[in-house]
């Protein structure tokens, strides 16, 4: 893993003091919250519905157990015992009070972690790949750039103030699993006939008000130009972006207002000006960071204990069939440690389960810990022989639910419960849906489904790209939840299409059933996942079974 | 011209962050039902004017719906429902607090 050099933790610890004396000053009205809140905003910290949160940057979502541990202090001693796992590979604490922040960024610092730039139009931490250097399918760790990209976007003087925030995914792999399509600027990790290594560019995807799949820029960037080529897009948007009207401001409308082919020129232009200006220092650099990736020291032992347990224990193996992604190395796994036990709120780990993954990653994990964006945690490097005593120490504190990547494995963003921007709840939503779903015993039957909650427009909840999306609004005064179908965030990126008018509150989870059941009713046997089968059926059936009375009523 | 709906001044607290209400008597309550029910217009401006000149003790006033009730204002949306209670997925907050 990237350890700070001397140079990060001192300019880290130089905004800790620096937003120390803006807390201080806050605190004694010398600033007042006009002055004060884009530079709270700039260290992550907000103020929502009923009290104040702080993000916590979690560069590409990796962490060793030193920092997970440092997080549950946090929970426990500053907030209130739990942090929320967020669907860009974060965690909030929903409760710290604001002069208790300065503390908080100064234990963060502690453990080479920050606030930093999670907030206002600035380039935002930079996600990836979570099963990024275990991946069997990677071409090549993506993280080392992503840390390349951290560092020149840190208090980059040119882009502290862009037009909108702006977001970066890399992934090494050819299956997406960082839903780089539906980033400002997506790279994937690629060879070139050469067999050299490079990226292809993605440019204006993005979800919210205005969902688009990005565009690609460029088929093959070399690894030399990324730094140049990014900063001539993020200029390019510098200049054009519009700051007239925030709903116009990402790149994704810039990208359309202008065209691709023009937008294209310009980059091209103006990487041009820049590509001579970066002489060797960020490979130098890229190469340090590199070493600093290196995969752990495998252990090489036997694993048939594993397959004899698998064998024996049904419980196990149903975990097992769930949560284990296939690991480059093949007497490895990795394991997904789900943070969505049915009924719980998704994302959600207490100050206990911290120290409980902490200690597993340390013991078993060569210390390595990961937020996917679908707010789950990662061990990524898992010897087989050691799944079983894995396994027991999870389910003896509510961590060995079996149900990753199945229906109640749910991206439910914080919603009205928390955030000041929501029109809707989400939280209570996944809740209710996968409780419902266990009460019928279905979700293993069912297989693969996505489901993503968004509880408001911008769609932090990704309900665009969920195989099922639930977007819940403010309907004249009541929640009212629209849906969504045959979304997807793969390699394979589309839009959901929306199914209808929406459903009130206590309506939303029969909706789904109905979904479901019309799924159950139409595929093309077991082996058909729901997404295949929305893709030969079309929404027709699903429109059916959602609006039943439809048909047989006047249109009012 | 639409008829003015009652409203409260509502905020959060500066240090805590919670949500606070201005009661009639210019201090800042966690109850809703403390708050200083504004019936009529240009009151509610003087009121939020008020409130806004507390940028010390509080942050983001605004004017809510609002509605007599028997124990003093209730609120009308889900949203400020919510503020004088608490998050749905945990016994925490107000709900916890003001009991």
């Amino acid at each position: 893993m990237y350890s700070y050099s001397d140079f990060d933790e001192a300019f880290v610890r130089s905004r800790v003091a620096q937003f120390s004396q803006q807390v201080e000053r806050r605190l004694e009205g010398a600033l007042t919250e006009d002055e004060f809140r884009p530079l709270r905003l700039m260290n992550g910290l907000y103020l929502q519905l009923h009290a104040y949160m702080l993000r916590v940057a979690i560069p590409y979502g990796t962490l060793n157990s030193r920092q997970m541990r440092q997080l549950a202090h946090i929970a426990q001693t500053w907030d209130k015992g739990y942090g929320h796992f967020t669907t860009r590979q974060n965690i909030q604490f929903n409760w710290p009070k604001l002069p208790d922040v300065p503390a908080i960024l100064s234990a963060l610092a502690d453990v080479e972690m920050h606030a930093i730039q999670t907030s206002g139009n600035c380039v935002r931490n930079v996600t990836s790949d979570h099963f990024a250097g275990a991946a069997a399918d990677e071409i090549e760790d993506p993280r080392p750039y992503a840390e390349l990209l951290r560092q020149w976007s840190t208090d980059h003087p040119e882009f502290q103030f862009l037009p909108r925030k702006f977001k970066i995914a890399v992934t090494g792999a050819p299956n997406d699993r960082a839903v780089i399509k539906a980033h400002d600027i997506g790279l994937r990790v690629l060879k070139n006939d050469k067999g050299e290594t490079g990226f292809e560019v993605i440019v204006g995807g993005g979800l919210g008000r205005t969902p688009m799949i990005g565009l690609t820029v460029r088929d093959f960037l070399p690894v030399a130009d990324l730094l140049p080529y990014i900063e001539a897009i993020l200029s390019v948007y510098n200049t054009l972006g519009r700051r007239d009207n925030k709903y116009k401001a990402r790149i994704k409308i810039t990208l359309h207002e202008t065209g691709k082919d023009e937008i294209t020129r310009m980059v091209e232009e103006r990487f041009a000006e820049l590509r001579p200006l970066f002489g060797g220092h960020d490979q130098a650099l890229l190469a340090e960071i590199k070493a600093a990736f290196a995969p752990p020291a495998y252990r090489n032992a036997p694993v048939e204990a594993y397959e004899d347990f698998r064998k024996a224990d049904p419980v196990f193996r149903a975990w097992a069939d769930t949560n284990l992604a296939p690991h480059r190395n093949d007497q490895y796994a990795i394991v997904t440690i789900s943070t969505k036990a049915h009924g719980k709120t998704p994302g959600d780990a207490t100050a206990e389960q911290m120290r409980v993954m902490a200690d597993l990653a340390e013991r078993y994990g060569h210390d390595e810990l990961r937020i996917s964006h679908e707010q789950n945690v990662v061990l990524p490097h898992v010897h087989k022989s050691d799944l079983p005593a894995i396994h027991a120490v999870l389910s003896q504190h509510g961590l060995a639910t079996a149900n990753v990547g199945l229906i109640s494995d749910i991206i439910a963003c914080p919603g009205m419960d928390y955030c000041a921007l929501a029109t809707a709840r989400a939280i209570p939503v996944a809740e209710q849906i996968a409780l419902r779903f266990q009460e019928l015993d279905l979700e293993h039957e069912i297989g693969p489904l996505k489901i993503k909650i968004s509880g408001c427009i911008n769609a932090c909840g990704h309900h665009h790209v969920g195989h099922i999306g639930i977007l819940g609004l403010d309907r004249a005064g009541v929640e009212n939840y629209q849906i969504t179908l045959g979304g997807d965030g793969s390699e394979t990126a589309v839009i959901g299409e929306r199914a209808g008018p929406g459903f009130a509150y206590d309506d939303i989870v029969p909706a789904i059933e109905r979904i479901v059941q019309a799924y159950l009713a139409h595929r093309d046997g077991p082996a058909e996942t729901f997404l295949q089968a929305y893709r030969r059926l079309g929404l027709a059936p699903f429109k059916a079974a959602l609006y039943p009375s439809e048909g047989t009523q006047d249109a009012a | 011209m639409a008829r003015f709906t009652p409203k409260v001044v509502t905020a959060n607290a500066l240090i805590e962050g919670d949500v606070v209400y201005l009661t009639a008597d210019d201090r800042w309550s966690r109850r809703h039902e403390e708050a200083e029910l504004i019936e009529d217009e240009a009151h509610g401006q003087l009121r939020l004017l008020h409130a806004m000149g507390q940028g010390n003790l509080v942050v983001g006033a605004y004017l809510a719906d609002a509605k007599a009730g028997p124990n003093g204002p209730e609120p009308t949306h889900f949203r400020e429902v919510f503020r004088t209670r608490g998050p749905s997925n945990y016994f925490l907050g107000k709900q916890a607090e003001l009991i």
